[in-house]
């Protein structure tokens, strides 16, 4: 069964489609890379799957839970919100802007939603936690507070943070554009580390080489829909596209 | 009369003063945060209640405020002014007109939180209520601590209104020893204790900020 199934989403924003009738299920384990020009949808996308944005029509299921069907009438309806908020815990996104709470300090980030949303054992949840900044290289960071940290620290301690809730699969949401060059590589390397261990994660990036190098599959959109997907090393190195084609050679221009 | 005299008197004058401004508090925070809800409603018609309440509430004297809800009940309804309605005449103008002006500042600090820490708290799974007491308002509190210490301070002068309506506040006893001894002594005194008040509550409100400081 697939972690993440969602059919033929389709969302427009004052008249203007930004998806027209998307379509991705990703496997356990598994690592997409999704890549295109701003305004391609990506970042729609992600926003649909994670419940920040309503789609016009489409179904989104995780694992067995739909969140969202077509129904008889053809009509889309979402779960009640006690299942969302069920469903929202399969699930963990890492913001472009880190998105940390600034009156939290770290360790709070971490285990305050597994504590009150969750309703965990808090001494289990701080024992988690704590080996989470270790593998974060945080572990000396635990009481500091977010505006105390360089930006890829912060971008660590929300990558924990989503962690923290044991999601079953992980979307990031162009991780490292809100980070000075240096400090992307740190992201990446985490991000690395994770796929080692077989997380399934959804990435929206505008590195093409790390896209390359941590997906299994490449996912290409254009204008709200996918263009063309496949194996990482194939859409990258020989796309069949003509915009996939163009996209590419205007990225590795720029580098 | 002698100087100490005055001086017990104004202090029992500061004391009632002291109880409108800590009841006009502890009232108009909470109220002011209900209208600021009203205020950001998705609901027009409740938007435009609050709107055109904050709008009046701030556009008209507070004086003619008080005057309105100490006479109103006689002139409107015929019912009958007792002594004691006096203080609460005073306790409920000044809450409903403060409340109009923290609801202002409510909305303000509210709507320059940004969307993320919305967005990030609706992912971790946090209900509503969780996301805005937890994450939203103790940050609002914040960034709300400046124009709120403007009002308090204006609240310990405004509380002198409440002569208009015969509470034995301080500025009303220092008009009447003023008055019956013809000597500015009282007011000098009155301006003191004014003064000293608000050092004092410019003092708590820094070390809140100070408090709150730890994070960024």
């Amino acid at each position: 069964m697939s972690v993440l199934k969602i059919s033929n989403i389709k969302k427009s924003f004052d008249g203007v489609e930004v998806l027209r009738d998307i379509s991705l299920s990703v496997e356990q384990g598994e690592v997409v890379g999704i890549i295109g020009p701003s305004g391609s949808g990506k970042s729609t996308l992600l926003r649909c799957a994670t419940l920040l944005e309503k789609m016009d029509s489409g179904s989104l299921e995780y694992g067995a839970d739909a969140a969202a069907w077509v129904n008889q009438h053809g009509k889309t309806v979402y779960a009640p919100n006690k299942k969302l908020k069920g469903i929202k815990s399969k699930f963990g996104l890492v913001f472009q802007n880190f998105n940390l709470f600034p009156h939290y300090s770290v360790m709070k980030n971490i285990i305050d939603a597994p504590v009150s949303v969750q309703k965990r054992d808090k001494a289990e949840v701080l024992a988690e936690a704590e080996q989470l900044l270790e593998k974060m290289g945080l572990a000396d960071k635990a009481d500091a507070y977010p505006f105390q940290l360089s930006g890829g620290q912060q971008q660590r301690v929300s990558i924990a943070r989503a962690l923290a809730l044991n999601p079953d699969i992980l979307f990031f949401d162009e991780p490292t554009s809100a980070l000075d060059p240096e400090l992307t590589g740190d992201i990446l390397k985490v991000i690395r580390d994770l796929a080692k261990e077989r997380m399934t994660m959804v990435i929206v990036t505008h590195e093409i080489d790390f896209a390359c190098n941590v997906a299994d599959r490449i996912i290409f959109m254009a204008d709200g829909v996918i263009v063309e997907e496949g194996p990482a090393e194939e859409v990258i190195r020989n796309p069949k596209m003509e915009r996939t084609k163009t996209f590419l050679n205007r990225m590795s221009r720029q580098d | 009369m002698q100087f100490t005299t005055m001086l017990w008197q104004l202090l029992e004058g500061l004391g009632v003063s002291f109880y409108i401004f800590s009841l006009t508090l502890i009232f108009s925070l909470p109220l002011g945060l209900v209208i600021a809800f009203g205020r950001m409603a998705k609901n027009p018609v409740i938007r435009w209640i609050a709107q055109l309440y904050i709008s009046i509430m701030r556009g008209t004297p507070l004086m003619l405020q008080l005057f309105v809800v100490y006479f109103g009940p006689y002139y409107i309804f015929g019912i009958s002014i007792t002594d004691s309605y006096r203080m609460i005449a005073v306790i409920i103008g000044f809450v409903l007109n403060y409340a109009a002006y923290f609801a202002e500042i409510y909305r303000g600090g509210i709507e320059s939180m940004p969307q993320g820490q919305y967005e990030a708290a609706h992912v971790l799974g946090y209900s509503k209520a969780q996301t805005f007491f937890k994450i939203i308002l103790p940050q609002v509190i914040k960034r709300i601590l400046p124009p709120v210490t403007n009002e308090v301070i204006t609240l310990v002068k405004d509380t002198s209104l409440a002569f208009a309506i015969s509470v034995t506040e301080m500025f009303t006893v220092a008009k009447a020893i003023a008055a019956r001894e013809k000597t500015m002594a009282a007011f000098v005194a009155a301006g003191v204790f004014y003064y000293l008040f608000n050092l004092i509550v410019a003092f708590v409100m820094q070390r809140i900020e100070k408090k709150l400081s730890y994070y960024r």
